[in-house]
């Protein structure tokens, strides 16, 4: 599927502004950005809830940008867990396929076999009401699997739940998609979600596309510094060349060094120095401990850097601190965003 | 500021004559510290919010600050803050009024008011949108006027959060995070956080309070809970992934699996007849080519590039395990690799418990 | 979130029946209406054209002022009156359980009654002779004859409004209450706030939108009143409780004078239109 020149324009905001996107079938698709970035908008165009102010949607040879949604062979799942609430979870799973008229024994079959898979077995005869949060997700996700719908749009759907389910529900997603049947489009505002559901990631901020790609491709070699900012948690840590001018050298470009700006990932740092690797030295702000690595946060005259070492660290407020980085792992952008260099992967 | 103690506090909520929503517990909460409780839904820690913050009377035992009893006393004699899930403002009046409102409901004068709101504002670096108009707001700033409301008053002795990052974007989670513990070094509050997000709970607090349906399972450092978890449950509830645990047999005084013996922190015997495990977390299974001690040959059964680190799946006598590598991770792409368990990083677990 | 409404070209085909029925029940009349008041009717055939003739008469017709001066009169007071009402007997009902069932089944009522059977459950209850309130007053000393006295009449008929219609306000304010998650009382109650404050600061401004509503539905309702003060007083004694609507049935219905009454009608929608309009704008979420 291929969208050329969306935009999307509610009232007097222009929610979506000359998007193009290219739809990896059968694969994994991110919609990666923060609140408000366009993402729900662009789901909703996707499966034909709303019209494009501008530009097509096509597939293969046909346009499908002004069909209705009943026409489409789509399925949606959202971020408040929605199902028919005086439907039981079998009925609500088997609801698709009664409306596509399948014989019964078919019904009874599919509905068995995604209830498994999604661990909902014991649960058929109850109501969604009677459900936790987690359960009922995985009601609303069988449901539209059972669509067997050609597209499979996911907003944002594992937010509402806690941290350890999101982390399960994450990986039997990752499972349930392996198969390359169906094109899965899953929005997220969250950097790590992307990396671990892999596939393809769309970087969209404020109804713009960033950037467009294969997951690592686009976390590896982000085209500019935006792009580079939005795949990033925690946070990416930008300084101007000139702090590590004199202690590394920095790959030569057309740029002069004083219009270089450095884009160095947070765990790329490390505490322990050794020869060849450039250091940065600030005053301690704060010291996270996180089980078996610790977040550094460093000010240093007006730049905040965050720094993700491994090992428990319980570093004082107020004192100096070293942090080391190879050079081959810097980013360079110059003074309009664009990227320079990237570390060879 | 203030001590808390609960002494055999328990919950029932009205109706359920049978099943606890918090069993009874007795523990100390230190002046000045900063906690985390931590745990899925339904565990219970929103009651125990709720009670030590006196929305919700316990049906038993006796909650009290400093010594005093509090039990029976309402939320807003009782010198705490609450900040909840969602941004909680009052949208008709501006931030400066919101910061305001409490003191103002206490009688304080203009100018002692002024100075004051301002102090905290200064804090929470809301000092150049005192004049706006609250619902203006984005959903972080919103949270923090939610809890400048709460720092305002001088006597405030704990701050109370229920899960407050909820509705926060990724990137301004950092901000805020660090907001707090600032806060909490510079002006010595007891901050106690509620969370089902294990990160939040391990970089905010000094001490973490691990709960699962109604009862505190672990209490401990952020490290403490991470290396040595007493029960199954902690360990596979902190860190992401959480613990592997391994099915393991013991015979002639150690563990082994397929045959191998292994080597673990645990130095006495596990009980005759409990299901045994070897608990070791992703981040210290590390991957060899060749077998040595601790040592058992495995099966690679998936390996994900997730950016920043990789996952290796790996096949170990009967159970599937994750190794967390450094991206990238060459040693995972032969075929017959070994898996190795540093023994200081391993325990073995009985039944749900930890063998010391 | 997209606020746009999604593009559904089938949904006008299932408006379409009501769209032709309302066209025939509104439109039309109303472009006959614009007809009317545009011409002298004297008989069947012979209608002359007098343009605006009709609309100046009527906007000096002292009885009209009269009329109009009233219905103001009486719209503000049975604003005044049953807004803080029902929003007050919505702050004092019970939350939940069967109470609460129970309390919304009482409220209801009044509503449920034909309206011509609220006037004459009034015309009766009021009376001095027979009707429980009337003798009671009457016992009690007091010299009360609604039928005779202006005051008493228009008592009487404010009355009876607020007794039908304040349930309507307050069912609708119940269901806003109920909207407001627990947690802003939670905070107000930590931050020391009075019940005063608590319903200053987070129930009236989350009842916003549902106040607009029961606000615009009872002024446009109260405007156009005219069954229950009709079957209560006549309108009398004299012209005392004499509205605009019913002044206008009299003059169309009873004189026959369609064209003056047709431009009235036309001045009366139009005047209705203006009120809504600007309460609206005032009582709107400045968001």
């Amino acid at each position: 599927m291929r969208l050329s020149g969306i935009s999307y324009r509610a009232g007097s905001e222009l929610w979506l502004r000359d998007v193009d996107l290219s739809l990896a079938e059968g694969g994994i698709n991110v919609l990666l950005g923060a609140t408000l970035a366009g993402k729900t908008t662009l789901l909703r165009i996707l499966a034909g809830l709303d019209r494009p102010s501008t530009g097509s949607i096509r597939k293969g040879e046909s346009d499908l940008t002004g069909i209705a949604v009943r026409q489409r062979n789509v399925a949606m799942v959202y971020q408040q867990f929605i199902n028919y609430p005086s439907l039981t979870v079998y009925e609500n799973i088997a609801s698709p396929l009664r409306v596509a008229r399948k014989p019964a024994a078919h019904i009874e079959a599919r509905v068995a076999q995604l209830a498994a898979t999604l661990r909902l077995t014991p649960f058929l005869a109850r109501y969604p009401a009677e459900l936790s949060g987690g359960q009922q997700q995985r009601t609303a996700l069988a449901r539209a699997l059972a669509k067997d719908a050609e597209l499979l749009l996911l907003d944002e759907p594992l937010i509402n739940l806690d941290y350890k389910l999101r982390e399960e529900l994450r990986a039997e997603l990752k499972q349930l998609f392996a198969d390359g049947h169906t094109t899965v489009v899953y929005a997220t505002t969250e950097p790590l979600e992307a990396l671990q559901l892999g596939g393809h990631t769309t970087l969209l901020a404020e109804g713009r596309v960033l950037q467009s790609g294969p997951t690592l491709e686009v976390f590896r070699r982000p085209a500019t510094l935006e792009a580079a900012r939005a795949f990033s948690d925690p946070p990416l840590n930008v300084i101007p060349a000139g702090m590590l001018a004199d202690s590394v050298r920095i790959p030569a470009t057309r740029t002069p060094a004083s219009e270089i700006v450095l884009g160095i990932r947070a765990h790329e740092f490390s505490l322990a120095g050794a020869p060849g690797r450039a250091a940065l030295s600030g005053k301690v702000e704060l010291a996270e401990i996180s089980g078996s690595e610790t977040f550094i946060h460093l000010a240093r005259d007006d730049v905040r850097l965050v720094a993700q070492v491994p090992g428990v660290h319980d570093l004082a407020l107020n004192q100096l601190c070293t942090l080391y980085v190879r050079p081959a792992s810097l980013y360079g952008f110059d003074r309009d965003g664009r990227l320079l260099f990237a570390p060879e992967s | 500021m203030a001590r808390i103690d609960l002494e055999d506090v328990g919950h029932r909520y009205a109706g359920a004559t049978d099943s606890w929503a918090l069993r009874p517990l007795t523990m100390t909460w230190n002046d000045g510290g900063a906690y985390a409780l931590l745990g899925p839904s339904g565990c219970g820690k929103t009651t125990l919010l709720n009670i030590i913050s006196g929305l919700i009377t316990p049906t038993r035992g006796k909650v009290s600050f400093d010594g005093r009893d509090v039990t029976a006393l309402a939320p807003e004699a009782r010198n705490i803050a609450q900040v909840f899930q969602f941004p909680v403002v009052y949208d008709t009046m501006t931030v400066f009024d919101n910061l305001a409102f409490p003191l103002r409901n206490r009688g304080w004068d203009a100018t002692r008011l002024r100075r004051r709101v301002e102090e905290v504002a200064d804090i929470l670096e809301l000092r150049a949108d005192l004049a706006r108009r609250a619902r203006a707001l984005s959903a972080d700033q919103k949270q923090k006027i939610s809890l400048g409301r709460g720092l305002v008053r001088p006597d405030v002795a704990a701050v109370l959060f229920d899960e407050p990052l909820t509705v926060i974007d990724p990137h301004l989670k950092w901000l805020l995070r660090r907001k707090l513990k600032q806060i909490h070094q510079q002006l010595q509050l007891s901050l106690l956080y509620v969370t089902h997000d294990q990160t939040e709970a391990l970089t905010f607090a000094d001490q973490v309070v691990v709960m699962s349906e109604g009862e505190i399972v672990q209490v401990g450092t952020p490290q403490q809970l991470f290396e040595t978890p007493a029960h199954r449950f902690v360990g596979h509830f902190i860190g992401s992934p959480g613990m592997n645990f391994l099915a393991c047999e013991w015979s002639a005084g150690a563990a082994t699996i397929g045959g191998v013996r292994l080597q673990t922190s645990s130095a006495r015997e596990p009980p005759s007849g409990a299901a045994l495990s070897i608990g070791v977390r992703p981040e210290y299974l590390e991957l060899a080519p060749a077998p040595g001690p601790n040592r058992v040959p495995v099966r690679v059964a998936a390996i994900q590039d997730q950016g920043i680190h990789t996952m290796v799946q790996v096949e170990i006598g009967a159970s599937l395990a994750w190794a967390k590598l450094r991206s990238p991770a060459s040693a995972a792409r032969s075929a017959t690799t070994f898996a190795h368990l540093p023994p200081q990083r391993c325990a073995l677990y009985a039944d749900e418990r930890r063998v010391p | 979130m997209s606020p746009a409404k999604p593009v559904n070209q089938r949904a006008w085909w299932f408006v379409l029946p009501v769209l032709i029925s309302v066209a025939f029940s509104a439109l039309v009349p109303l472009m006959t209406i614009v007809n009317y008041s545009v011409q002298d009717i004297l008989g069947p055939d012979q209608a002359v054209f007098v343009g605006m003739e009709w609309y100046k008469e009527i906007l000096r017709d002292p009885e009209l002022h009269g009329a109009l001066y009233r219905q103001l009169l009486f719209t503000a007071a049975v604003l005044a009156i049953e807004i803080p009402l029902g929003v007050a007997l919505a702050l004092a009902m019970p939350e939940r359980g069967w109470r609460a069932s129970l309390t919304l089944v009482l409220l209801a009522m009044p509503l449920l009654i034909p309206w011509n059977v609220v006037g004459t459950i009034w015309q009766i209850f009021a009376r001095g002779d027979i009707g429980l309130a009337g003798y009671v007053l009457t016992q009690l000393g007091i010299d009360y004859n609604y039928s005779q006295h202006p005051t008493d009449a228009w008592l009487t008929v404010l009355v009876m409004d607020v007794w039908h219609w304040t349930p309507l306000v307050a069912l609708l304010s119940y269901a806003a209450l109920r909207a407001i998650p627990e947690p802003f009382y939670q905070a107000a109650r930590i931050d020391g706030a009075s019940r005063w404050a608590v319903f200053r600061y987070i129930e009236l401004p989350k009842m916003r939108g549902v106040l607009t509503i029961a606000l615009l539905l009872r002024l446009m309702d109260s405007f156009m009143i005219y069954t229950e003060p009709f079957v209560l007083t006549g309108g009398g004694p004299g012209t005392a409780t004499t509205f605009l609507s019913q002044y206008l049935t009299q003059k169309a219905v009873g004189q026959f004078d369609l064209g003056p009454a047709a431009a009235f009608s036309l001045v009366y929608f139009l005047i209705i239109l203006l009120l809504c309009f600007v309460l609206y704008t005032f009582m709107k979420d400045p968001q």
